[in-house]
């Protein structure tokens, strides 16, 4: 584990424009302000697209995207694959979310039938599967312990199959993630996942456990609101069409 | 009978039969639509309209000329600008002011005024390509295009290609168009077209070359441009702050509805006015006179005596710039947002619209998912009341008024309550 640190944590926002369409900056704003309230130093580096990922990032965030900035950002992440390793030597985590994740596994065919090589941090091939259904929707999946169960939203046609050097982030409970029971991935300080919302505000107990691979362990930090939505989107997606018309009765009714 | 069906049945008295019939079952099964808890049916409505009356748009364009008005954000109001302006010349407009902009919407419009030798008509984006040639446009007037409920619609780009086919196809329509959205730029290219520099918008949604996907880069004058060629069209027609820029003429564009997006959406009515023959500055005096649309600004005195003015934002360009007009007000904010399918189910957007501005300000939480914004302008260090009642949290909120900006859902709830008193 690390020693005290003498500059600030490095959150790296990764070509927000190009794979920030689902709130992702969300993420790099909740590990930021996680640090800070515990008084630790934290500093929010955005990587502008067209540029070069720098090397003194301690959390790598990969978001999600549309297909055209997809490919752009690629290309972006392929160019700067020797500052990303040499980070990762030196301990820095990788975050990545639904297009983000796809980019950090081996490969990814795209609708259209084109071939983007991925970073290959993560042993994973993901393709658009000619004729099945978009996944839309809430998710719920269960990593093991220490991580509790997790909720999230997701919106992607990708079906992704991880390699015999892989394991998944958890069990889907409901929802698609990968598209074959199970979601993302958990490697050493890597987890690549399906779930938007953003993910960290609905599931504060992952964004601790990604900063403390960076600062080791943290202190508590009470998150009332966040796990009162937390429990409410649980509660809502497990309930089932029952409960979910059970909810909207109760809510019309006021 | 239902009394809207009455109502609607009377309002198309002057169609011919089969159009009636079909606007007749397109607003029962819009009806039915709405009491299953469907959403509000004008979707499916008009499809069953289109089945049953497949000349049905033919029939409503025949003998009237018609201008289109489309956009992610601010149709409405400008086609209330546009209406407003033609009607100084003392015609009577078919217009579809409510919103309602999808066939069904576009049938009540025409049947209302069945004899309007102009229509005005405000469309759903994604519903352009389909009525352009049927209604037989002579202007469209294309304002921006961003993200907009991605769960159930998709990419942005698509629509900007919907969009660009239709011009394509239709070489010399005349087309008003915003100069500085790429994907509206890319899609009127290819038509006769009257650019305006609008100057700055949201950008978050076109980082990348619509021709060619590169990426695009920016200058100072919030110019766009890109290796392959494509870039902001010429004009001598911008937007100054609040001042429309013709060659020479400036037109001063004073609202009486608040916010600069509403600026943007009156200087693109103003310019399309232009193509009816109506003065720019006959067109802005119209437009300045415009109060309320479609419940949009609307103003409620709450029951402590402070005065509610209702937004309703859309999506993440709609809700930039409520915030934008917002922050550093003297005003309580509610925020209040649903996720149902109108509001798009994914309210992940929250986290890309900046909650910052409203720091210091009294702001509650509100809406079904009161507790997803609450989250939201907790980590922006934006302390809030949580209240799911959006009436019940502006008058729990401070400030010496109050503003309630609402998602699709909350605005329609709320409007239909607050219509009710």
């Amino acid at each position: 584990m690390s020693a005290p640190r003498e500059s600030a944590v490095r959150i790296g926002l990764v070509y927000p424009e190009l794979l920030g369409t689902y709130g992702d900056r969300g993420n790099a704003v909740v590990l930021v302000q996680r640090l800070r309230r515990r008084g630790i130093d934290a500093e929010l580096v955005e990587v502008t697209a067209g540029s070069v990922i720098p090397e003194s990032v301690d959390v790598f965030l990969f978001g999600g995207g549309e297909d055209n900035p997809q490919e752009a950002a690629s290309a972006g992440m392929r160019a700067s694959r020797a500052n990303i390793d040499r980070a990762r030597a030196g301990g820095a985590v990788v975050f990545a979310v639904c297009a983000g994740f796809q980019l950090i596994g081996t490969s990814y065919e795209t609708g259209d039938g084109e071939h983007i090589d991925g970073l290959g941090i993560v042993d994973a091939v993901t393709a658009a599967v000619p004729g099945a259904p978009r996944l839309i929707g809430e998710v719920v999946v269960e990593p093991d312990p220490p991580l509790p169960l997790l909720t999230g939203f997701e919106n992607h046609s990708g079906r992704t199959r991880l390699g015999s050097a892989a394991r998944p982030l958890g069990r889907v409970r409901t929802g698609g993630g990968n598209g074959d029971g199970v979601d993302g991935a958990l490697g050493e300080r890597v987890v690549g996942t399906y779930l938007h919302g953003p993910v960290l505000p609905r599931n504060p107990a992952l964004a601790d456990f990604l900063l403390e691979w960076v600062v080791g362990p943290l202190p508590a930090l009470a998150s009332p609101l966040e796990e009162q939505l937390r429990e409410r989107r649980l509660d809502r997606a497990l309930a089932g069409p029952v409960g979910r018309w059970r909810e909207r009765l109760h809510l019309a009714r006021g | 009978m239902t009394d809207t069906a009455r109502e609607v049945d009377a309002k198309t008295a002057r169609l011919p039969w089969r159009a009636r019939a079909a606007i007749a079952a397109g607003w029962a099964t819009s009806w039915a639509s709405r009491a299953a808890r469907r959403g509000a049916g004008t979707h499916v409505a008009g499809r069953v309209m289109l089945r049953l009356d497949p000349e049905l748009l033919e029939r409503l364009g025949a003998g009237r000329r018609v201008a289109l008005v489309s956009a992610t954000n601010g149709k409405t109001t400008t086609t209330r600008f546009l209406r407003v302006a033609l009607e100084t010349t003392g015609a009577t407009i078919a217009s579809n002011h409510t919103g309602a902009n999808m066939p069904a919407g576009l049938a009540i419009a025409v049947g209302r005024a069945p004899d309007a030798p102009v229509a005005i008509l405000e469309v759903d984006e994604r519903w352009l390509r389909k009525v352009v040639d049927p209604l037989d446009a002579e202007l469209l007037v294309l304002g921006n295009l961003s993200r907009d409920q991605l769960d159930r619609f998709g990419e942005v780009r698509s629509v900007a290609e919907q969009w660009r086919t239709v011009c394509e196809n239709r070489p010399g329509l005349h087309v008003v168009a915003n100069a500085s959205d790429p994907h509206v730029a890319w899609a009127a290219l290819p038509a006769n077209t009257t650019w305006i520099d609008l100057g700055p918008g949201w950008r978050a949604d076109a980082a990348t070359c619509p021709e060619c996907g590169e990426l695009l880069v920016w200058d100072e004058n919030n110019r766009f441009s890109c290796t392959c060629g494509f870039g902001t069209p010429e004009t001598n027609i911008r937007l100054d702050g609040s001042t429309l820029v013709i060659g020479d003429e400036k037109v001063p564009l004073t609202l009486s509805v608040p916010g600069q997006w509403n600026v943007l959406n009156a200087a693109l009515a103003v310019v399309a006015a232009g193509h009816f023959g109506v003065a720019p500055s006959v067109a802005a005096e119209a437009a300045s006179h415009v109060t309320t649309v479609a419940g949009r600004y609307a103003v409620h005195r709450l029951p402590d005596g402070r005065d509610a003015r209702i937004l309703l934002a859309k999506n993440p360009a709609g809700w930039s710039e409520v915030l934008t007009y917002l922050g550093g007000r003297d005003t309580g904010v509610v925020i209040a947002v649903n996720a149902h399918l109108a509001d798009g189910r994914d309210p992940s957007w929250l986290w890309d619209v900046p909650f910052e501005l409203l720091r210091g300000m009294p702001v509650a939480a509100s809406g079904e998912r009161a507790l997803d914004v609450a989250v939201r302008l907790d980590y922006g260090d934006v302390a809030s009341t949580v209240e799911p009642d959006p009436l019940r949290a502006a008058s729990r909120v401070g400030g010496a008024d109050v503003h309630i900006v609402a998602s699709y859902t909350q605005f329609m709830a709320l409007s239909r309550k607050l219509a009710q008193r």
